[in-house]
């Protein structure tokens, strides 16, 4: 890769990013049973992602803009979120990031340039490409960061998006994190391009254009591949399809089910589903975020005091965001009906 | 005033809002493919631009160019073109202003034609006007004549919603007079078509004219009747349709639409709810069968209402 190193300030933002994201949503699983009931239907966690959201966002710029899909806690902590909101909206508050009105999948922050996320898999896609659009006539260098799932991947909205996208060379880089299981079917079994041993990103060939596969749980890897991406976006040049490959360390969703719901599993289905506790337990001692945290203690770039202390002052700030969001009020009845229309 | 084909008047709805606002974008299908065309030549490739046939792509980047600041119309030509794309028209557009408490204004134009009973056969002779109008966030937009085909097309671009503008086929080349200066109609405002005071007699769309031809030939026999077309039936104008059943006390309404998928029947539930008391008959609805759109000319003719189905029915219930 032709981008530097990221100095070790920006690695040391880096991590801290990283840590922030799975802090904040240990404190989302633990609600499930420290807090029965407060968190309302259905979370999905981006535990083992952090190195791939934090390496994509690394070249937000003011202007710039990221949608991605139900899977959304990482992004909008990363570009400046308050987690007290964002718990807040979680837990269905009235000081919520959207009013309480969207809840875990659709977290939003206009704001910062976390537009919008579908909980449609695959419908995201276009409208990345629409606020790409919109960049590409303002013509002011800004380009928008599409995230999605492995599973998107077999959507007609990804095909015919990145067709246009293509056609168009809008300013738009095609963020797919991989990790390797749509809900609890392996890749193998529903696409084609796994199933010949192929990388995910073979499929960026059909539209004429670059398509990456990149070790997702390496933060510097992400950050110099995605960092191509969004220099060919910036220039005109048009899209590029990342394929990022991580491992999520939690189940698919996660929700207090009596035993029975279907698709609902305490551990991760490659456990509970295929019985490869092996290949669960390889990505656990593959986790990223100690893994980047023991690189920058080995390189002299963050002293393990500072990271100790570092993960004290994370852990406080997700506590007070839980204390926040327990103590915002439920919203007022009336708001149930005040965004329909503009 | 200018005389212009209904299909015409939208075009003009399109250009008065393209020239005074450059967020306004319009793309779709077999649109803009030479620099000649009327829209490119005088809008630019940027704003307008042909598509592949990708509906969902097509909605999607209109969601996502409306979430980022601008105003697109998408041009899907048949109604039923969007239930390729039914997540995006029904649980993407209108969600995200919702979902994000306000933060996303969602303000895009799906134009497409509807109820083209002229031999199209089963798949592109649906009236699906009901199908949208259970969709809080969509506003849905039904012009009859050519001068609400262009003063609706503009109200919908510069309202912050996504709005689905449906022109009926059947009026493609029916001509009317339109105003030439900027000209907008409101929306949730009907329009009595004809004034009377023995019965009402609601329709949208195509039905409107047949409504009135109906209306004519019960004036022959001294019966006279009140034509209403809503225009708009989200939002839906239902204090002029209720003030004019307190006044006739009888109703009918005209639906093209198969009767259990119809906007008549949504109606027909309010009078029932809000005027039992006033009804001095049933409400007749006058809608198409529960069926396919078949292709046979008598077949076809048969299953939609017409004029004279529309004077039976007032007949019926002034008995």
């Amino acid at each position: 890769m032709s981008l530097p190193m990221p100095s070790p300030e920006r690695q040391i933002w880096m991590f801290t990013q990283m840590l922030r994201i799975r802090t904040f949503e240990e404190r989302v699983k633990r609600t499930f049973t420290e807090h029965p009931g407060v968190i309302r239907g259905h979370t999905h966690l981006a535990d083992g992602a952090e190195a791939s959201i934090v390496g994509s966002l690394s070249h937000f710029r003011e202007g710039d803009a990221a949608l991605a899909t139900y899977r959304c806690h990482g992004y909008p902590l990363v570009l400046g979120s308050d987690p007290k909101a964002m718990m807040a909206e979680i837990y269905g508050r009235a000081d919520g990031l959207c009013k309480g009105l969207g809840g875990s999948m659709h977290l939003t922050d206009v704001k910062r340039g976390f537009l919008g996320t579908s909980g449609i898999v695959g419908a995201g896609i276009p409208h990345a490409a629409g606020a790409a659009w919109a960049a590409q006539i303002r013509n002011k260098g800004n380009v928008v960061l599409s995230f999605f799932g492995d599973g998107a991947s077999k959507q007609g909205a990804f095909h015919e998006t990145l067709n246009i996208a293509s056609l168009w060379k809008l300013p738009v880089v095609f963020i797919m994190e991989n990790n390797g299981y749509n809900v609890v079917t392996t890749s193998a079994q529903e696409d084609a391009n796994a199933a010949a041993g192929e990388p995910l990103s073979v499929k960026a060939k059909s539209y004429v254009m670059p398509g990456v596969t990149v070790d997702g749980t390496d933060p510097i890897a992400v950050h110099q591949a995605v960092g191509a991406a969004i220099e060919r976006a910036r220039s005109g040049q048009g899209p590029t399809l990342v394929e990022s490959k991580v491992y999520r360390l939690s189940a698919h969703g996660n929700i207090i089910a009596p035993p029975g719901v279907p698709l609902h599993y305490p551990e991760h289905e490659a456990i509970t589903v295929f019985g490869k506790r092996e290949e669960y337990e390889a990505a656990l001692r593959g986790d990223p975020v100690p893994r980047f945290r023991g690189i920058l203690v080995q390189n002299d770039i963050l002293p393990a005091a500072a990271a100790e202390d570092l993960s004290s002052r994370i852990a406080n700030e997700m506590q007070e965001a839980v204390t926040f969001a327990l103590n915002s009020p439920f919203p007022s009845l009336e708001s149930a009906l005040d965004y329909n229309y503009a | 005033m200018a005389q212009m084909p209904y299909i015409a008047a939208i075009d003009a709805g399109i250009h008065q809002e393209m020239r005074r606002d450059a967020n306004v974008l319009y793309f779709g299908q077999n649109l803009a493919t030479t620099e000649n065309h009327a829209f490119v030549a005088a809008y630019g490739p940027n704003r307008v631009r042909v598509t592949p046939i990708s509906e969902t792509a097509e909605i999607g980047i209109a969601v996502g160019a409306a979430m980022a600041g601008f105003r697109p119309v998408v041009e899907l030509y048949m109604a039923e073109f969007m239930l390729v794309a039914m997540d995006q028209v029904v649980n993407e557009a209108p969600r995200f202003r919702y979902m994000t408490g306000g933060q996303v204004e969602v303000p895009l134009v799906l134009k497409a034609g509807f109820g083209f009973t002229a031999g199209w056969a089963g798949q592109h002779t649906g009236s699906l006007t009901a199908l949208f109008m259970g969709v809080p966030g969509l506003k849905v937009v039904v012009p009859a004549t050519a001068a609400d085909a262009k003063g609706l097309m503009a109200t919908a671009i510069r309202d912050d919603n996504p709005v689905v503008y449906l022109h009926h086929y059947m009026l493609t080349l029916e001509p009317g007079e339109v105003p030439d200066d900027e000209y907008l109609v409101p929306f949730g405002k009907a329009e009595i078509r004809r004034a009377g005071g023995d019965v009402t007699i609601v329709a949208t769309g195509w039905m409107v004219p047949r409504a009135l031809t109906a209306a004519e030939q019960l004036a022959k026999e001294g019966i006279h009747a009140e034509v209403i077309d809503p225009r708009t039936v989200v939002p839906l104008d239902l204090e002029t349709i209720l003030r004019s059943v307190d006044k006739t006390g009888r109703v009918v309404l005209v639906d093209q639409a198969p009767r259990h998928a119809s906007v008549s029947s949504i109606i027909a539930a309010e009078i029932a709810e809000h005027r039992f008391g006033v009804l001095k008959a049933p409400v007749v609805q006058v809608t198409a069968a529960d069926t396919t759109i078949p292709y046979s000319e008598p077949l076809e003719a048969h299953v939609i209402p017409n004029e004279a189905r529309i004077v039976a029915a007032v007949h019926k219930i002034l008995k």
